[in-house]
């Protein structure tokens, strides 16, 4: 049952006493519906983008033992809204002997195919504005209209960095694309199902139900498409299209402005894109620990919202916490060269995610569920997820405390600020 | 079903909304002084030495090439993936995964293919007329 339909039909019995099924003019209130519920996600679209670029640009100066924005509002929280208002004062500059169109529709095609992944990320159980039975499909298909964006944006421009910068974008994500699709096919062999709310709904709330525990090679598969999902984001270390120190740019170097903007706008969403699809192939999407969504979707009134609200904030809380650890990678990792980039791709990636569908394609057919050797399996790889986990925060930790015991011998006082807080 | 679709329509058209809307607001307060030198390309502050419409290495040509063979794949493979998990459930598991991993190993020997003529390496030697490197 689709959620906006469902909720359209409610108020129409509820406003206008009609059968939203033989009703005639019940097109106008279900498109109104959709506009809402469009205009919300472009809301959160914003809300995400621009203060994630923020704590981007924090969490780098942290890496890097510097301050990074901290001058508009508290912390530089406002940094981004004043970045924004900036980019919307400046003047638009189509370079000349450009293709004018082109260069003008390029942004539309990057922003509109980010966002129309937006349509079958679902945000909690009933959360989502459209749950496609062909959603994971559909988000694969529907990104790659940000390809056309940026080849277009870098032939339209006809400057050599651009056009440079978007061959190696298209040649870049189009590679990529096949090693996170077949990832992702993985969890379709598992599920048996396509749809996202589907996939959600084949794990649980516990760690042990999500699918990354259930089989090493869906483990395997978790990784493989998070690599695959920073490159197809064009994140460091694959962020050839726009390397600073060899290409300017990239494929945005002639534009300026608003029009700029929207190519970041569509990158930073993108973290939350590729972090949302991970957390709902790999990590148990919305799901409540020890709360069926069947018995979410049987209460009513106030109970029925805070579970909405409590599966919002787990999927919040398992995407967000992946975003960070995407920005954390970005001040960490070198950049690759691009026959490194590329070779990565085609000779690591693919391979192995090929390995990938036949090992989870056997395990399906030899491993019975629930029998000795799949609990033995899930509990080996809990335990081993466990400890990338800790080796992860203990990693993170211990540089901490050198940055810090470093700087208190050089200035011969105690470090003052937490590690979330810079001067 | 309809719905569904018709919601992505939606969507599609509000976020070319939105990008349009924030463009066309700004032309009323951003500011408009067209300067020859501002229209210039950016080519490292020397001045741009001929079009930037020209030939380019294809090798980004042979790795679209093999990215579209993938790609069909991808596309045909996944509804099939849809249904393995029901056929191995029936009892039918061995023409479920023969099936899907025929069709893998296929694309495999090709990508094999493609990695021994040495189409994925970047620095790669220029063949000869007769074929010699």
């Amino acid at each position: 049952m689709n959620v906006v339909q469902h909720a359209a039909d409610r108020f129409m019995r509820w406003a206008f006493s009609v059968d939203p099924s033989t009703w005639p003019h019940a097109w106008v209130v279900y498109l109104a519906f959709m506009l809402v519920a469009a205009v919300v996600a472009v809301g959160f679209v914003a809300l995400f983008a621009g203060p994630v670029t923020w704590i981007e640009r924090r969490v780098a100066g942290r890496i890097m033992s510097r301050i990074g924005p901290n001058r508009v509002g508290p912390q530089g929280v406002l940094q981004w809204l004043a970045d924004g208002i900036k980019c919307f004062l400046k003047e638009d500059l189509v370079p000349e002997g450009a293709d004018r169109t082109l260069f003008r529709i390029a942004p539309y095609f990057v922003f509109g195919g980010m966002f129309g992944a937006f349509v079958v990320l679902p945000f909690g159980v009933h959360l989502v504005a459209a749950d496609l039975n062909v959603g994971l499909l559909y988000v694969l298909a529907v990104t790659s209209l940000v390809v056309v964006g940026l080849l277009m944006a870098g032939w339209a421009s006809n400057s050599k960095w651009a056009l440079f910068g978007g061959v190696r974008s298209a040649a870049q994500l189009v590679s990529y694309e096949i090693p996170s699709a077949f990832a992702l096919m993985t969890v379709i062999l598992f599920a048996g199902t396509m749809s996202m709310q589907g996939v959600v709904a084949a794990q649980g709330g516990f760690p042990w139900d999500w699918f990354v525990f259930r089989n090493p090679f869906l483990f395997a598969a978790f990784f493989l498409y998070f690599t695959a999902a920073i490159a197809e984001g064009n994140r460091t270390p694959f962020d050839l299209p726009e390397a600073e120190s060899e290409l300017v740019a990239g494929y945005n170097v002639e534009y300026s402005g608003m029009r700029y903007l929207f190519f970041m706008f569509a990158e930073w969403a993108n973290l939350w894109i590729m972090s949302a699809v991970a957390t709902v192939c790999f990590l148990g999407g919305w799901q409540i620990p020890g709360v069926s969504p069947a018995h979410v979707a049987a209460v009513e009134g106030f109970a029925f919202v805070g579970w909405e609200a409590l599966s919002f904030v787990i999927f919040a809380a398992k995407a967000s916490t992946l975003v960070i650890i995407v920005v954390q990678l970005r001040w960490t990792v070198p950049r690759l060269r691009i026959d490194q980039l590329m070779f990565t791709c085609w000779k690591y990636l693919v391979p192995l995610s090929f390995a990938c569908i036949l090992g989870v394609l056997a395990l399906m057919v030899v491993v019975r569920d629930g029998g000795t050797v799949d609990l033995a399996l899930r509990a080996a790889l809990l335990i081993f997820g466990f400890w990338v986990v800790v080796e992860y925060a203990r990693r993170i930790r211990r540089t901490y405390l050198a940055d810090k015991a470093l700087y208190e011998r050089m200035e011969g006082k105690k470090l003052w600020y937490p590690p979330y807080r810079m001067p | 079903m309809q719905f569904d679709f018709a919601t992505v329509l939606v969507f599609l058209l509000v976020g070319a909304g939105f990008v349009f809307i924030a463009l066309f607001v700004g032309r009323f307060l951003r500011p408009d002084l067209p300067d020859p030198q501002k229209a210039s390309v950016y080519e490292c502050g020397e001045r741009a030495i001929g079009s930037g419409w020209f030939n380019f290495n294809p090798r980004f040509y042979l790795m679209a090439l093999v990215f579209i063979v993938f790609d069909v794949e991808v596309a045909l493979t996944f509804p099939v993936a849809v249904v393995v998990r029901d056929w191995i459930e029936s009892g039918r598991a061995l023409v479920a995964v023969a099936e899907i991993a025929l069709f893998l190993l296929v694309l495999a020997a090709a990508l094999a293919y493609v990695w021994g003529k040495g189409h994925l390496d970047w620095i790669r030697d220029i063949e000869g007329p007769e074929g010699e490197e």
